[in-house]
């Protein structure tokens, strides 16, 4: 997890197509220049980044049922709810999973846990849009063979 | 029995915060009800899961914009309840 540069999955636990359902993991570093600003002295992983695990870890999911053929882009939250506070060093399990496949949107449900503590869940809208281009795509596709993503599982 | 239309205007009442009588057959659901293409989202999601299908939202998106159709034909709500209508008897045929 690199919390700057938006990297917010360290690997997939499991990705079950047929279950639409995703688990990732991640440990917060105990640095980040997020830290410096939120807060001071008090470093607390800003409820917004939470919101963007869950986002990306059900938008790989959504990229997964979708074969890889377009890029899901977040386009709403509901009901996001932070429960629990998230410190330096902590470890996070996200489940994430498919509420309604739409045609050219998909609605998912996000939980991430630290053991069996509950620290936040929300529904997520996406929109699929094509990639922008080929090159783009390849990037996508070694990001997840970077991450161990089981793709030969899914990409049409 | 509610009918299609009643369905759809109250689910477009509801999620839109639109009042419901100004709801009408052939109110256009972005030109007379303002309603932009993210409400539609969850429009279409509420009423994918009403009815039972799925609106093939990129179809008639790639139609209207190679202009082989018009918005009015998929987005004039007696329009729309009439596609709904199809959808649903292809899916018990």
């Amino acid at each position: 997890m690199r919390l700057e540069y938006f990297q917010m999955l360290d690997r997939f636990v499991a990705v079950k197509a047929d279950e639409r359902w995703i688990k990732t993991e991640s440990k917060v570093p105990m640095e980040s220049p997020v830290f410096e600003g939120h807060f001071p002295g008090y470093p607390l992983m800003p409820g917004v980044l939470l919101i963007e695990n869950m986002a990306q870890t059900c938008g790989w999911l959504v990229s997964a049922i979708t074969g890889f053929t377009g890029l899901p882009v977040l386009a709403g939250v509901k009901n996001a709810k932070v429960r629990g506070a998230v410190f330096p060093g902590m470890d996070l399990s996200t489940e994430g999973s498919i509420v309604h496949e739409g045609s050219g949107f998909a609605i998912a449900q996000g939980a991430i846990k630290s053991g069996d503590t509950a620290i936040a869940d929300a529904q997520l809208t996406y929109r699929l849009i094509p990639y922008p281009s080929p090159e783009f795509q390849n990037t996508m596709v070694t990001w997840a063979k970077q991450l161990d993503f089981p793709l030969q599982e899914f990409r049409k | 029995m509610s009918t299609t239309f009643d369905k759809v205007a109250d689910i477009i009442a509801e999620t839109c915060d639109i009042p419901r009588e100004t709801i009408t057959p052939d109110s256009h659901a972005i030109d007379d009800l303002k309603i932009d293409s993210l409400d539609f989202l969850d429009i279409a999601f509420a009423i994918d899961k009403a009815f039972g299908i799925k609106l093939p939202l990129e179809q008639w998106t790639q139609k209207i914009n190679d202009g082989q159709a018009t918005t009015e034909q998929y987005f004039v709500l007696k329009n729309l309840c009439a596609r709904i209508d199809e959808l649903i008897a292809a899916k018990g045929a």
